[in-house]
Order: C-alpha cells, then sequence, then structure tokens
C-alpha cells in the first residue's frame, strides 16, 4: 500500500475528451437520448477533485478476486475457459497507482449476465455471479481469475453482438480519477463489429483497451493469461507549493 | 506499453459505457447477487457517531425525452460537516472518521429514484482561497453515457453563499445555474433531479 514516493499533491493532467468517445454517438442508439448536449464546463481542480475515497485491503473478502469461486457452490467452479487477467494501474506520468480499488463484472462463458433484464437464452451458470475487485498493490499490480466471457447481441442494430469484454470500474486516489471502461480480448474478429467500441474515435485508443494474451504468465493446466494495464489521469509535478494553505 | 519521455506521456486509459448492468459489478446485492460481498459499497455513509445535520437527496435521471432512467448508476462525493474529505489525501486536516464522505445508490429498477442519507457538508475553499458553498459532488453512470458524468447538488438555503460561489460563477449562461441546486421538501429532505438533455439540461463539468 503506502510508497517511498513523495505522495503526489499536483492537479490533475486535463481529460482529453478527443481521445474519448464523444457523449454523443448515433452509431451508439443508447447514447442519443442520454447524451448532454451543451458544453461541459471546465473547472480547475478543487479539494474535493484530489481527495477521494480510498478502499482498502480490508474490505475484501478471500475469494473477491476469483470469479470462478465467489459465487460458486463451495468446491465447484464456474464453467468455461479459465483465465487470469491481471496488470498494472499507472498514472500518465507511469507511476504505479497502489491501493486502488478495482471493481469487475461480466457475462457468463455463454454471455449471459446474472441480471432481472438479460433475457439471452444462453442458460446462466449457477456457479457464476460476474463480479470481482481487487485492491492494487504497491506496484500497481492486480490479478483475476475468471473465466472467458462469451460475446452476446444486444438490441442496437438488428444482428449486433458485444466482443467478449470485461467491465472494469478503477478508483484512484482523486475523485477526477473515476473512470469505467471496458477490456476486448486480443484477436476478436467482433471488435471491428462493434457500435460501442466504434464510440472510441482513434485506433490507437481502442487499442489500448485489447488486452494481450500473455504465454509468459499463463499457468500450464490451470488457465490462460492475458495481460491489461491500464493508465488513469496523472498528476501535475509540483515545482512550487505557491499555492493558499490548505490546498 | 509506451515508455514516458518528455514530449510522450501515456495517454489515459480511454472510457467505455458502463452498460446495462453496471449494478451486478458496483452493487451486486442489489442486483440480487447475494453473498459474494457483505454489503454493496457506498449503501452507507453515516452512523450514529456522525457528525453533522442529516439530510436527505433524492433524485431521478432523466434523458432527452423526459423519461427516467432505471439502469443508472449515481456516485456522490462531499466532505464532512467540518469541510475536509475523508480520505488519506486530504491535506487541510482530518475528517470525521464517523463519516465515509461516498455515496454509491443504483436508480431503483421501478421508480428510477436514487437516494442518499448523509450529513450537510461544510464549506470547502476554492483553490484561490474563497470559499465555496457547501456542495456535493455527483458522478452518472449508465447504459449510453459514454464517459461518466461529473455534476454538482448545492443547497437552496445557502442564498449569499450560492451567488458568491466560485464554480456557479463560472457558469456563463445564469440561467442554468439553478440545475445545480437542490429543491428543499422540508425537514432536511432535498430533491435533485439530473437532466441529461433539454432546455433544463444539468450543468456537468470538465473536471
Ligand atoms: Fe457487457
Amino acid at each position: 500500500m503506502s510508497s517511498n514516493a513523495a505522495p503526489e499533491r499536483g492537479t490533475f493532467y486535463p481529460r482529453d475528451f478527443a481521445w474519448h468517445p464523444p457523449a454523443y454517438h448515433p452509431g451508439y442508439k443508447s447514447s442519443v437520448l442520454r447524451a448532454p448536449r451543451r458544453a461541459l464546463i471546465s473547472l480547475e481542480n478543487s479539494a474535493g477533485d484530489l481527495a477521494g475515497p480510498v478502499f482498502g485491503h480490508d474490505i475484501l473478502g478471500p475469494l473477491d478476486h476469483d470469479l470462478t469461486a465467489n459465487a460458486a457452490t463451495p468446491g465447484e467452479s464456474a464453467i468455461g475457459e479459465r483465465i487470469v487477467v491481471h496488470g498494472r494501474l499507472l498514472d500518465e506520468r507511469g507511476r504505479p497507482v497502489p491501493g486502488a480499488l478495482i471493481e469487475v463484472w461480466q457475462a457468463n462463458a455463454g454471455g449471459r449476465y446474472r441480471h432481472r433484464k438479460d433475457g439471452y437464452l444462453a442458460p446462466l451458470d449457477p456457479n457464476f455471479g460476474g463480479c470481482g475487485r481487487v485492491v492494487t498493490d504497491a506496484d500497481g499490480a492486480y490479478a483475476f481469475r475468471t473465466v472467458r466471457p462469451g460475446p452476446y447481441p444486444w438490441m442496437n442494430r438488428p444482428n449486433d453482438w458485444r466482443p467478449a469484454h470485461i467491465h472494469f470500474s478503477l478508483w484512484g486516489a482523486g475523485f477526477a480519477q473515476r473512470l469505467i471502461t471496458q477490456m476486448y480480448f486480443e484477436g476478436d474478429p467482433l471488435i471491428g463489429h462493434c457500435p460501442i467500441i466504434a464510440t472510441i474515435p482513434q485506433a490507437d485508443a481502442i487499442d489500448r483497451l485489447v488486452a494481450r494474451l500473455d504465454m509468459d504468465n499463463t499457468q500450464p493446466f490451470d488457465s490462460i493469461a492475458w495481460r491489461f494495464d491500464i493508465v488513469l489521469r496523472g498528476r501535475k509535478a509540483t515545482f512550487f507549493e505557491n499555492r493558499p494553505e490548505g490546498m | 506499453m509506451r515508455r514516458t519521455n518528455l514530449t510522450d506521456s501515456l495517454k489515459e486509459t480511454p472510457s467505455q459505457t458502463a452498460g446495462p448492468y453496471v449494478h451486478i459489478g458496483l452493487t451486486p446485492n442489489f442486483a440480487g447477487i447475494a453473498g459474494v460481498y457483505p454489503h454493496d459499497l457506498g449503501s452507507r455513509m453515516i452512523s450514529d457517531r456522525t457528525r453533522g445535520e442529516r439530510v436527505v437527496i433524492e433524485g431521478q435521471v432523466i434523458d432527452g425525452s423526459g423519461s427516467v432512467l432505471r439502469d443508472a448508476l449515481v456516485e456522490i462525493w462531499q466532505a464532512d460537516a467540518a469541510g475536509l474529505y475523508p480520505s488519506p489525501n486530504e491535506t487541510r486536516g482530518s475528517a470525521d472518521p464517523a463519516f465515509a464522505g461516498f455515496g454509491r445508490c443504483p436508480s431503483d429498477q421501478e421508480s428510477g429514484a436514487f437516494r442518499f442519507e448523509t450529513i450537510r457538508p461544510g464549506p470547502v475553499p476554492w483553490p484561490d482561497g474563497r470559499m465555496q458553498a457547501p456542495h456535493i459532488q455527483f458522478w452518472v453512470v449508465a447504459r449510453g453515457i459514454n464517459i461518466g458524468l461529473h455534476t454538482r447538488m448545492y443547497f437552496p438555503e445557502d442564498e449569499a453563499a450560492l451567488a458568491a460561489d466560485p464554480v456557479l460563477n463560472l457558469v456563463e449562461h445564469a440561467v442554468r445555474r439553478p440545475t445545480l441546486v437542490a429543491q428543499s421538501l422540508g425537514g432536511g429532505r432535498y430533491r435533485f433531479d439530473i437532466r441529461l438533455q433539454g432546455a433544463d439540461e444539468t450543468v456537468f463539468f470538465d473536471i
């Protein structure tokens, strides 16, 4: 949790909204009535943005990081291709973000969510809930064990399918770093057909959401490893402490 | 992953929508996935020992057709009664240990309502030293929202502080400022609706 590096106190780098998906993207039909149409009002960071809630390892149960087991009957396991998803949480200066909560959720191996609104005909897995969480270590590293989620159809165009994906919710040190995104799998041919991925304007930005097959960390006769590094907003270096006391 | 140097820093990971099943990940007990976590994070902000005036904030997130979102998730973040954030990154003092400062609430699956039981925050200084009016930061995600939306809620009684608030005064079109002020329902209850579009679209911030 604790690091020898000096605590970061600077304001955050501005968010590059040309890099993130725009709010309004008609190819993703749900955005049409849910996208604010006025310009965002840009604020300099104040105390509430620079600080944020921090959740320690003490909130974690022993199976929170293991989606194959955390909703399973003891001794049983979720059905599907066993995988490990791991990586590092960094900031835009390449510094690790330690002690940060990562929450994930996903469909089961057949592409079905355990949710009253998911009516896809793929079966529920009684041993799979679909949620997990970890706290990053001193190097910003994290790892989950899960099953590879299946693709699933969704209501957009008549024949839209989501590529296999895992939803990620990220916390940093400040509330302004709050981020939700999705992780995809290298080589999935559905990536190029997905209207939600297509909300992201640049190919190199999309590439950042694609986990890489990681044979070096694959555990023989157990699980295939996928590597997914995540970057949160960085903090400006504080060259001069010329702010009024209290900021 | 690219390496950082003087001209080429890492870029933030791009956002993606939280989608229609965000509650599985962030409020699994609410979503009917019981027993994985003992309780949903952010479901309880105060206890009997928390200092400050109790308030209840209720509202809905409303789309451009006037329809209520039933699949949204709202998070709030605020200072304690003394104006201090319950965070290790708070540099101005130590906040009330009996106050979480953070709340997370899914939209009700029928009414779309969110509800927070919390305390009225104390005032917090703006970076130039002026005081902000007491406020609560809100963050909204849902299917169809491509990047989480930041806004903030003020209290209607604080008329003088609202008139002097540095953030409200940055909203060029004064007619939009009331979208950031809750409506008092009396007895410490407040209504704060978040409108994603329309003539009274809520002011959202790039923080
Ligand atoms: Fe999904």
